[in-house]
């Protein structure tokens, strides 16, 4: 039974997943530089799969076009595609405007921007705002004196 | 099932509710609140999780058509190009505002006498003066006292911290020779009525887990429900009836398990916001009042105000606050009032509203295009990581009574009650006004040293004050509620939120809101003996 709702719970299918993952991954690729993983890292791609459960459909959408994409350029769905179609395919599908791509981007930037080798590599706490709160300096009040010199701007009525 | 008669009668637990219903207490009289939504747990916001920026697109998001909670009811905004924004619980919207505190200008209580737009209030700023102050100490408002864009008013708590960003913007204001001043904020800077300090947390739109922001849920209503007053949670109203005089006898409702339920008052106060109050009066229909309660005038629903936003940001070599602090800052009133050689009339203030958490920052680039995809994206997402800040113009907006709020034929809440239907265009006014308002602030954003500048204008998802639409007024044909909350038709039926604003001025409402239901409630304690005559 569990088995069964794990399953249909799931909004994508397989391929669907592994067309998604080629997505994040080319929209935020590993870096050793700034040394971060990928959005296809196994931990943030989960991460995305549970925020796709909760709302799929411009996900389900975004995917269909990217199969247009796919069909159109390179004659078959994206699936099928070699390596160098799908990266040709991912890119026209950045560059489309496409309505449904502002979710992935979404829920890609949500996911990547809380994982913890990210926050660090930022130079963030991996932690939540609440309860250490932040530091914030008070900042000079003395540049105020304009302001005061120049006087009373609210108008009689 | 119908309950025992109460005196007093609330709809609505939010900004407005709250005070009045704590003003109301004094007089000892059996008042109970009806609000849709439940008691927030500030431990469950979303600044103790690590996905405190991704909830505000979800269960804790500004358009209730997103959230779906429960709790909520959709609203068809699909004819406006500004989506309403709320939040419906105890504390109301309150749960969610940035807390930027605002009074009006004493110009903005006459702007048909001044400027020849709109009409003047039938009350003043000296006559609010008083009842501003005692919201004022309810709230705990933090600010520095001495603003030369304002008469003379006192702060309660010292002004939120400037910071990096607010150190800097000052710096373009000063090179322009423009006004700024630390912003009135609804932010606690320090322990005040229970409540403890800011610490910067940054996420002030999705609840304060620290409690430092004055929600009503925290300010007013711990008093006022100490002082007797019931609240009663998961209570939807539908509709307002009235008896054979004309007189509204209380309320049909719905509770926490969907009950039908008739609540009889003395007295009725609508403190639903500029969307949800006209909603409840037009499906109170009866007949004596087929075109809905309180709405002889035709005014119901019409000349909804909602103050169009740009919103202008810039980008910094330098690191600036970002995440860290709340969005309320610094303002500048330099161009608040009416000068007609801009191009129009009226005016606006501009916030500084600090910075933004990492997401945020990603969705701004991304999405903006300055964040490519593919290995460049991690130095140009660097490139304005906390790099960002900038303003919003809150712009203000004209009555017109085209703009309006009607009853969507089609869609409906849960309990089948229809869902409020928003009709809203931008006035050729507005849009001078936002051009305007996004070229002069990139200036000083330049000023202050922004390489770039990013702009939204207006703000499409800033439907976050809804005003006007049962405005007051002395005369009965041109208004919903007398100068003091008093429904011209229906003589025990009172509004007390942002529905009776006559004009919106260009700041953030809800100290003026709340100033307005003490000063009803103070009217209705004076005129108690007499109070249906
Ligand atoms: C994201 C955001 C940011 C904001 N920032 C600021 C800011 O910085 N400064 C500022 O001044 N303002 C700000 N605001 C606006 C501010 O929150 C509102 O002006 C203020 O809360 C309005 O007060 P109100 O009493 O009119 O309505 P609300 O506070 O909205 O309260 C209305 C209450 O009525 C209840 N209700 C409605 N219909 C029914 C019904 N049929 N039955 C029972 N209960 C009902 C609702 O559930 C709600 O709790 C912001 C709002 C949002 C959403």
């Amino acid at each position: 039974m569990s088995e069964d709702t794990i399953a249909t719970d799931n909004p994508l299918n397989a391929s669907q997943e592994s067309a998604l993952a080629a997505i994040v991954g080319a929209m935020i690729p590993a870096s050793e530089e700034y040394a971060v993983p990928s959005a296809a890292d196994p931990i943030i791609f989960a991460d995305i799969l549970t925020l796709v459960k909760r709302h799929p459909e411009p996900v389900v959408e975004g995917l269909a076009a990217l199969d247009d994409i796919a069909e159109s350029r390179h004659g078959g769905p994206f699936s099928a595609l070699g390596d160098e179609d799908k990266a040709a395919a991912i890119a026209a599908f950045s560059q489309s405007g496409n309505q449904h791509l502002r979710a992935i981007v979404s829920m890609t930037a949500q996911c990547y921007y809380r994982d913890d080798r990210v926050m660090a590599s930022l130079g963030m706490e991996p932690r939540p705002p609440f309860p250490k709160g932040f530091e914030v300096e008070q900042g000079d009040l003395s540049l105020l004196d304009p302001v005061r010199a120049r006087g009373r701007i609210w108008r009689e009525a | 099932m119908a309950e025992q008669p109460v005196d007093v009668l609330i709809i609505g637990a939010g900004a407005s509710g709250a005070a009045v219903a704590w003003s109301l207490a004094d007089t000892r009289m059996h008042i109970v609140c009806l609000e849709q939504g439940d008691w927030m747990n500030p431990a469950e916001y979303p600044s103790s999780g690590r996905d405190w920026e991704s909830r505000a697109f979800g269960d804790m998001a500004i358009s209730p058509n997103r959230r779906g909670r429960p709790t909520d009811y959709p609203v068809n905004d699909s004819n406006s190009p500004i989506a309403v924004a709320n939040f419906n619980a105890v504390g109301g919207s309150t749960i969610l505002y940035a807390g930027h505190f605002p009074r009006f200008h004493p110009s903005d209580f006459r702007v048909a006498s001044l400027d020849g737009v709109g009409d003047d209030w039938p009350l003043d700023y000296e006559t609010l003066e008083p009842f501003y102050a005692e919201d004022d100490r309810m709230t705990g408002v933090s600010g520095l006292s001495g603003d030369p864009a304002y008469p003379a008013k006192q702060s309660v708590l010292p002004p939120v911290p400037l910071g990096k960003s607010g150190d800097t913007l000052a710096r373009g204001f000063n090179d322009l020779g423009w006004h700024w001043w630390p912003s009135d904020t609804a932010v606690a800077t320090a322990a005040h009525d229970g409540r403890d300090q800011c610490i910067n947390l940054g996420a002030c739109t999705s609840g304060c887990a620290q409690g430092a922001k004055a929600s009503t849920d925290i300010t007013y209503w711990p008093h006022a429900m100490r002082a007797g007053v019931e609240v009663r949670t998961r209570c939807r109203v539908r509709e307002i009836s009235v008896n054979d005089d004309g007189m509204a006898s209380g309320v049909w409702y719905y509770d926490a398990d969907g009950e039908e339920r008739f609540q009889a008052a003395e007295v009725v106060v609508m403190a639903c916001n500029g969307v949800g109050t006209p909603r409840i009066l037009l499906n109170s229909t009866s007949e004596q009042f087929p075109d809905g309660l309180a709405n002889s005038s035709g005014l119901v629903g019409k000349n909804l105000m909602f103050h169009p936003y740009a919103s202008i940001q810039g980008i910094f070599d330098e690191e600036l606050d970002g995440f860290r602090g709340p969005g309320v800052c610094i303002w500048s009133k330099e161009f608040y009032e009416t000068d007609e050689s801009r191009g129009f009339v009226r005016g606006f203030t501009y916030e500084i509203n600090r910075g933004r958490g990492p997401v945020a920052t990603a969705m701004t680039g991304m999405m903006s295009g300055r964040i490519p995809w593919g290995a460049e994206h991690h130095r140009a997402y660097r490139d304005l990581f906390c790099r960002i800040t900038g303003m919003v113009a809150i712009c203000e907006d004209l009555p017109e009574e085209h703009n309006r709020v009607t009853l969507d034929p089609e869609l409906s809440d849960i309990h089948g009650i229809p869902a409020p239907k928003i009709d809203y265009t931008l006035s050729e006014n507005s849009r001078r006004m936002l051009d305007f308002a996004v070229e002069r602030a990139s200036e000083v954003l330049r000023a202050a040293g922004a390489t770039d500048i990013i702009s939204e204008s207006p703000i499409a998802a800033g439907g976050w004050h809804l005003m006007g639409t049962a405005r007051m007024g002395k005369d009965p044909a041109r208004s919903v509620v007398n100068e003091w909350g008093r429904s011209h038709d229906v003589k025990n039926l009172f509004i007390v939120d942002g529905s009776i604003f006559v004009t919106s001025a260009g700041v953030n409402p809800t100290r003026t809101i709340q100033a307005l239901a003490l000063y009803i409630a103070d009217q209705i304690k004076k005129r108690l003996a007499n109070l249906f005559d």
